[in-house]
């Protein structure tokens, strides 16, 4: 593992191209490439450019009010964001078990929300790529270009995303940014009529997340040469497992591996996840990046989210999930896959036990029943995490005896996967670009490795940097509104 | 809206938004694909396409300005937008990354990468690739001058659907009782 890239020794002498802003992606963020005169690459950044505060602002808040506001860091999994912050504050009121309603219904929530976010990802910003070639006409990569050359496909990604809502609504009373999940359990069960409504569709629904499995799979293993080795690096990995090691996307222990599949740890306490990560500040991006204390900064950073999830399990337990997880093993010959593309085919497999377990749900009688809230005795501190589309999430808070949050911290999904992104497209860079004309094209090369992370840049946005500048900020008018220097 | 008649453009960004206000739009579902008909879709995080073209018919904002690129970005869309809409509170009124507005930004940067825990090298980043962050959270219109305001975070997709249909069929939008939402 090296840094190779990451910083030329004479940047002032290079030419800068940047991709402003990365697209088909959720949020903000730029790549800057530095060439010399023969176009040779010396330098290749993933720079995460925004800002929001709310690990600082959030402080001071009652700490009932942060599962609601801290959904606002991302709309597109703002459930995992809800969810995150309700188990840590579920350790807050003492309540160490929830009841099986309340935890069904959260499972219930979560896993619509895995729905609905790869379904988005795969058909409404990745397809254009997969199905039409990573080089292929600018006006046409995107789902309206899929609409127009495969409306099916098009048509089911809507419909999948569409359901995935659908099971939010019910369980969180709104799609975008709800209200379900409280310390403690849940603020309302399903009515049968509500239930019903989603049972009528969820056959097709599993049917269809089939078919994105085999579709992906299709591209994938028509075009080996490509689909193993694009943008490849090898890392370690981590993700929460669940009991006997199954997958499991709202509860588990942490266990990571390193590159050849070996444990570097497993069965941790994620109350704990502190003496196991620790993170790393870089002049260039505000956003952090994450390793593993005991293998160092150089070695120990890693990769989150489907591609890690579903080679650091066991098994996984639903029947149709667990026969294309077997396939996907076999595939991989044994050792564990690092090809980024292969994120795509996990994410669907993935989106099928979604599917599945969504189905099994909506056959329990626990979603009806109104026992919904527990409590025990009052802690001052509590970390929560899930596996969120994206990877895992860490929120742990700090809480006075007023009942106000005093600390912070959050590393999300995307965090964990900053140095594996920059080497994806590190690599893509020495294979692709150097030496050559920068053409669209091969830029967009770059974005097909960056989105196969998935990356949330707007959920990683959440801390802040500062420059040496000077702005002022003007009305329709001409008039200054402020301005800002720094030194 | 017969078939010959030439789509409108609509360009759409998130400035410092969660993306969930994007998210509501596509939350219209398989009316997608009836808008799909009227429009196309220009600069977007949903194409490649990364600058406003100049001539835009509509343009969407999510987000409020929270450092010198958006305030660029949003000049941008007014200067090749038609119509411009703030979508959401953080448009709006700067939603709630504007809570931090109370507090000195020079605090929150030394907590979050100097005092928060964990963070093995406290440094501040401060390439010149990053831009400045606004010591404060702007809403939009302070800015620019906008066309139409949808309230909400986010405002549903019914809201965003009757907007937009409405400017399509060439109506003065009204969202009304029912649409008019602010949570
Ligand atoms: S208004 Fe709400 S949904 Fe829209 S960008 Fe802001 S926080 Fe997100």
């Amino acid at each position: 593992m090296s840094y190779q890239l990451e910083t030329a020794e004479h940047p002032e002498m290079l030419r800068r191209v940047a991709i402003d802003p990365v697209s088909r992606v959720e949020g903000h963020g730029k790549v800057t490439i530095l060439l010399d005169d023969q176009n040779k690459v010396h330098q290749v950044r993933l720079h995460i450019v925004e800002f929001r505060g709310f690990e600082k602002f959030i402080q001071g808040r009652p700490y009932w009010e942060v599962p609601v506001m801290v959904q606002r860091l991302c709309g597109i999994c703002p459930v995992s964001h809800h969810l995150a912050a309700s188990k840590a504050l579920d350790i807050i009121v003492g309540a160490k078990k929830l009841t099986p309603a309340a935890e069904k219904l959260r499972r219930l929530m979560h896993y619509g929300q895995m729905l609905q976010s790869h379904a988005l990802h795969f058909f409404h910003l990745c397809s254009p790529d997969l199905l039409f070639g990573f080089d292929s006409d600018v006006t046409r990569r995107n789902i309206v270009g899929v609409a127009a050359a495969h409306p099916e496909i098009a048509k089911r990604g809507v419909l999948l995303r569409k359901f995935g809502q659908e099971v939010i609504r019910v369980t969180a009373g709104k799609r975008v940014h709800g209200t379900g999940a409280v310390p403690g359990g849940m603020n309302k069960s399903l009515t049968i009529a509500e239930r019903d409504e989603l049972l009528k569709d969820i056959y097709h629904i599993v049917a269809w997340s089939r078919d994105a499995v085999h579709l992906i799979q299709k591209v994938h293993t028509q075009d080996p040469g490509l689909y193993n080795s694009f943008g490849i690096f090898r890392s370690n990995f981590m993700s929460l497992v669940g009991h006997n090691g199954d997958l499991d996307f709202y509860h588990g222990t942490l266990r990571a591996r390193d590159d050849n599949g070996k444990l570097i740890f497993d069965g941790v306490d994620y109350q704990e996840y502190d003496r196991y990560i620790d993170e790393e500040v870089r002049s260039w991006s505000y956003m952090k990046f994450p390793y593993f204390r005991s293998l160092g900064k150089e070695h120990g950073w890693y990769k989150v989210g489907p591609l890690a999830r579903v080679q650091n399990c066991n098994q996984i337990s639903t029947p149709f999930a667990e026969h294309e997880r077997k396939e996907f093993v076999d595939y991989a010959g044994g050792t564990p896959m690092h090809a980024p593309l292969a994120y795509h085919w996990t994410r669907m497999i993935e989106m099928l036990h979604a599917a599945e377990v969504i189905k099994e749900l909506l056959h329990d009688d626990d979603l009806l029943s109104n026992d919904l809230m527990v409590e025990g005795e009052r802690q001052m501190e509590g970390v929560g995490v899930i596996e969120a589309p994206r990877g895992t999430l860490f929120h742990h808070y700090r809480v006075d005896e007023n009942d106000l949050i005093t600390m912070a911290n959050l590393i999300v999904s995307t965090t964990n996967n900053n140095q594996a992104m920059n080497e994806a497209v590190r690599h893509v860079a020495r294979r692709y670009l150097h030496g050559h004309e920068v053409t669209e094209g091969l830029l967009n090369h770059i974005e097909v490795a960056i989105r196969a992370f998935d990356p949330c840049l707007s959920c990683a946005t959440h801390a802040l940097g500062k420059m040496p500048l000077a702005v002022e900020l003007v009305d329709a008018e001409g008039l200054l509104i402020h301005s800002l220097s720094r030194a | 809206m017969t078939a010959p008649k030439k789509k409108l453009k609509v360009a759409t960004t998130s400035l410092a938004g969660c993306f969930g206000c994007h998210m509501s739009l596509l939350d219209i579902d398989e009316r997608l694909f009836t808008l799909l008909e009227h429009i196309e879709f220009d600069r977007s995080p949903l194409t490649d396409i990364k600058e406003v073209s100049p001539d835009c018919d509509i343009g969407i904002i999510e987000g409020g300005l929270c450092n010198a690129e958006n305030v660029h970005v949003l000049r941008d869309f007014r200067k090749n937008c038609k119509i411009l809409i703030a979508l959401g509170a953080c448009a709006i009124n700067g939603g709630l990354p504007a809570q931090r507005n109370h507090l000195p930004l020079t605090t929150i940067l030394e907590e979050v990468y100097h005092t928060s825990p964990g963070v093995s090298n406290g440094m501040i980043p401060n390439d010149p690739e990053l831009p400045l962050p606004l010591d404060q959270v702007h809403p939009i219109h302070e800015v620019v001058k906008i066309d139409y305001f949808i309230p909400g975070c986010p405002p549903s997709a019914e809201a965003i659907w009757k907007v937009l249909t409405d400017l399509l069929a060439g109506r003065e939008p009204e969202l009304g009782h029912g649409l008019m939402h602010y949570d």
